[in-house]
């Protein structure tokens, strides 16, 4: 395990009486693609804005390479930011734009256009070096302040919500490309973003936040199979929800049945609690040995070409269950509306939250 | 980083107190001068309205208020009509033509000194008789420049296809202009008719080339011109205290009506 | 062929602007071409001598010294009004309006009453003098009226609303995060200024700017109450043309000038900002 470039000790920001960080501890490694996920309003941008140095923290302090930086201003960093709106200077070109780093450190002007150059390269942008960024299309403006911030070769890279402004189809490939780069040029790469799919693509390690607090900083997979509360685990990818109260080794729910799961540690007898099933765990007919098992009927089906959601209305729940079959299982089993159908999952599959 | 906006703050608060005072501390002075019991225009000596009383009492001022106010009511209500269609045509054309926006634009940055004297030509050339209702001509060209600016900025965010959607449900253009476009142009409009009241009022060069002779068609403006040439009297003070009240209550009304129009 | 609707609705307006300025205007511009009658009145001879006047050296002063008064209070509006449009934009977004509106509101007040607060307090017992006798000034009363620095305080007093409105609009509409790019890429508050900030709000200055300049140089009223008719100006040269010497031609062909003038300021205003956003940077040279 490398060493801690950038640590986060106990930092918090309050504007007036609103607390939009509230005491968040994180330690980000050499060479990490580092993803700070929540919803709106969580504080992510504010944490990354005392990252750049926009923002003075009001507690607690951040370190790059063991030296406190939380009041160095944002041109004394070597810490750069790829801004959500890329915010590239329109009144220059794109090889001034991405010169304009360098210049600010007194680079001779050789230097600058040959690293100018090679990062036109790396970004594949060399054949529009002297376009104005509004002669760009959004993905190579991204590119642009991608590479605008690159090339000052910063300790830490932040990027807020870099494929906001992209469509769809266009940021699956930017996320590859990202992580291609990142890759190429080794620099920590520390990305914002309220998109959990992008965080579990990209991420080496994420961290979840919310109401200005931290909830969980770990691996994409472990987020995702071990989340850890209930906030979480609906926030990062799809779950099913169902509501009751501990009773042996599982939540007794709505119908009286009692769903079979590992009890986080502490749980009492009694205590209200919510069990949580992933859609792609749950299997339709399930054979014997399955220890969750239910009826239901099928109220809509949705196809996606992979696969088929099915929303099952089951007497767990108030919600109806969201069950992810393959197109190959539905073209075994032809499915319809109003059929009924057994659902099933085993109690290793089963999370169970406090409520 | 936190020090630092703050210096800057302050230096803002500073520069902010500064070009304020710069603005208001003359007209305040005049203000406060106008309530100067003393027949020294420019020496304190206790609070008093006679200034006030001695105007109403000015058969002069009062003819030439009178001439102001039938000037600026008549160029203001024919520039409103004209400079709302303009703008409603303006934005409706299809084609944008640079010589039509530099027409529309004219009126608004030519020097006074040059429309007056180019008017005051024209009439004389024509051979004819000048007085308020020249003046009415002449005001009018601006003041339509000016409503039309106003109303083509709440135009830039109308909502065209609502008008689409009217003649959709079956009603006439006209109808249309009456029941969608007009009631949602209305403050732009009331608000232009009110720039142009306030520009018309105090208007004083052009007012000037195209009276005419003698001092049947004196404006305001004029008025005040020949009374400042003479020298300072309390009796200016008040007079200019009453026109700057008149001119800022319009304009407060018309801004409270077409928010953000100073910001264009 | 049938007119469209929206030429219909615009043919009133476009006539009586035809009609009351772009026909007159034409007319003062043709009457520049012709010559003086012998008492007053145009005699309708073409000549081209009215032009020659204005370039005259006589005429030509008067030109460069408006020019000159002109320039200085334009150069002073555009410092101060920048200063206060920036301070104004970096004010809490809810104040902002509230701020431009009284920054501006002096504008819509009558010119003359604004010119007439000046004498009010630059004349020999205005509140200038009472305040130097207020600190222990026993001399004479300075005098500060009908001078040239009253003509260009008047100018600066009386444009700069309009200056202030013209920089605040590309201030406010300035991306923050351009200024904080920069700041993050390593440049220092004043770079960021110099290199961003400054050449992407230069249309709002050059417009400011122009306008300053072509309502200074053709004002009359300023020069002749704070300047006493001691310095004229070439709107109060084309007053007198018209008003006092009666040459009309003469007049005419200053109002040409004045209006050239404008035309070439509005160009190079046009073409400078047309620069600012084309313009890219120069790498630096080596040091």
């Amino acid at each position: 395990m490398s060493r801690p470039v950038l640590e986060i000790d106990q930092v918090s920001k309050r504007f007036g009486t609103l607390t939009a960080v509230d005491g968040v501890s994180l330690s980000i490694r050499e060479n990490e693609f580092f993803a700070l996920l929540g919803p709106s309003g969580c504080g992510k941008t504010t944490l990354l804005r005392m990252l750049a140095g926009f923002e003075t923290p009001t507690g607690g302090r951040i370190l790059l390479d063991g030296a406190d930086v939380s009041r160095v201003p944002p041109n004394r960093r070597p810490v750069n930011l790829m801004f959500q709106s890329y915010a590239l200077f329109p009144h220059m070109s794109v090889r001034a734009n991405i010169a304009y780093g360098l210049e600010m450190e007194g680079r001779p002007s050789a230097e600058i256009r040959k690293r100018v150059d090679d990062m036109l390269a790396t970004t594949q942008l060399g054949g529009l070096a002297e376009r104005k960024p509004d002669q760009l299309s959004g993905g190579q403006k991204q590119r642009v302040a991608l590479a605008r911030a690159l090339i000052k070769r910063p300790r830490v890279l932040l990027l807020d919500e870099p494929l906001g402004a992209l469509d769809k189809k266009l940021r699956g490939d930017m996320q590859i490309e990202l992580k291609r780069l990142q890759h190429e040029v080794g620099i920590t790469f520390i990305v914002v973003t309220h998109d959990q799919e992008e965080a579990l693509v990209m991420a080496d390690r994420m961290a979840v936040l919310r109401d200005g607090r931290l909830l969980q900083c770990d691996t994409p997979h472990a987020v995702y199979e071990h989340p850890a509360d209930a906030f979480v685990a609906g926030f990062i990818g799809v779950m099913n929800f169902a509501a009751g109260m501990i009773a042996g080794q599982g939540v007794a729910v709505r119908d009286g049945s009692i769903i079979a799961g590992a009890l986080p540690e502490g749980m009492e007898q009694g205590a209200a609690a919510l069990a949580a099933i992933r859609p792609e765990r749950i299997v339709l007919f399930p054979d014997e040995e399955t220890a969750n098992r239910t009826t239901g009927r099928i109220e809509a089906l949705a196809y996606h070409g992979l696969d088929l959601q099915l929303h099952v209305r089951t007497p767990l729940a108030d919600k109806p269950f969201l069950v992810r079959i393959t197109a190959d299982t539905a073209d075994r089993r032809p499915l319809a509306v109003g059929d009924p159908v057994e659902l099933g999952w085993s109690a290793t599959d089963t999370r169970i939250f406090r409520n | 980083m936190a020090e630092r906006s703050a210096a800057a703050r302050r230096s803002g608060t500073t520069v902010l107190v500064l070009v304020f005072a710069f603005l208001y501390v003359p007209i305040a002075v005049l203000v406060a001068l106008s309530f100067n019991a003393g027949g020294l225009p420019t020496v304190w000596s206790g609070f008093s309205t006679k200034w006030y009383v001695s105007l109403a009492s000015n058969r002069d001022i009062l003819h030439a208020a009178l001439n102001t106010l039938i000037v600026a009511v008549a160029s203001t209500i024919i520039a409103t009509l004209l400079g709302t269609l303009l703008a409603i045509g303006v934005e409706t054309r299809r084609r944008k033509g640079t010589v039509l926006e530099a027409l529309v634009f004219a009126p608004m940055i030519i020097p006074d000194i040059v429309l007056a004297v180019a008017l005051l030509s024209f009439f004389s050339m024509l051979n004819v008789t000048m007085g308020l209702h020249t003046i009415v001509l002449a005001h009018v060209v601006f003041n339509l420049a000016f409503v039309c600016a106003v109303v083509r900025a709440r135009l830039k965010s109308f909502d065209w296809s609502i008008t689409e959607a009217s003649a959709d449900l079956g009603a006439s253009g006209f109808t249309t202009f009456r029941r969608v476009t007009l009631p949602v142009i209305l403050p732009a409009v009331v608000a232009g008719a009110l720039l142009a009241f306030t520009l018309s009022v105090d208007e004083f060069i052009i007012a000037f080339f195209t009276a005419g002779a003698g001092r049947a068609s004196t404006t305001l403006p004029m008025q005040i011109y020949s009374m400042i040439r003479f020298g300072i009297t309390p009796e200016i003070n008040a007079l200019a205290t009453l026109v700057m009240a008149v001119s800022v209550i319009a304009l407060a009304i018309s801004q409270r009506l077409n928010k953000g129009m100073v910001g264009q | 062929m049938t007119t469209s609707r929206p030429t219909l609705l615009m043919m009133p307006a476009l006539a009586w602007l035809i009609g009351l300025m772009v026909v007159p205007c034409g007319l003062v511009l043709a009457l520049a071409f012709f010559q003086r009658g012998i008492y007053g009145g145009v005699d309708y001879t073409f000549t081209l001598e009215n032009f020659a006047k204005v370039v005259d050296p006589l005429y030509a002063g008067i030109f460069l010294n408006s020019a000159r008064i002109a320039g200085t209070a334009t150069l002073i509006a555009v410092v101060i009004g920048y200063a206060a449009a920036y301070a104004i934009a970096s004010c809490r977004r809810s104040l902002q309006p509230v701020l431009l509106f009284f920054a501006v509101l002096p504008f819509w007040s009558n010119y003359l009453i604004r010119t007439y607060a000046w004498i009010v307090l630059l004349n020999r017992e205005g509140l200038v003098t009472q305040m130097l006798r207020w600190f222990g000034y026993t001399g004479e009363p300075p005098s500060m009226l009908y001078t040239e620095g009253a003509v260009i305080a008047g100018l600066v007093y009386n444009y700069l609303p309009f200056v202030i409105l013209a920089c605040y609009a590309p201030l406010s509409r300035l991306n923050p995060e351009l200024a904080e790019a920069s700041r993050d890429l390593g440049g220092s508050a004043f770079t960021t200024f110099r290199r961003i900030i400054l050449p992407l709000t230069m249309p709002g200055i050059a417009a400011g700017a122009v306008f300053v300049f072509v309502l200074s140089i053709g004002n009359f009223v300023t020069p002749a109450l704070l300047g006493g008719g001691r310095f004229q100006m070439i709107g109060n040269l084309v007053y007198d043309q018209f008003l006092t010497a009666n040459d009309w031609p003469f007049g005419a062909a200053l109002a040409a000038a004045l209006i050239a003038i404008m035309m070439l300021l509005l160009l190079v205003q046009g073409y400078a900002s047309d620069r600012a956003s084309t313009r890219s940077a120069p790498v630096r040279e080596d040091a």
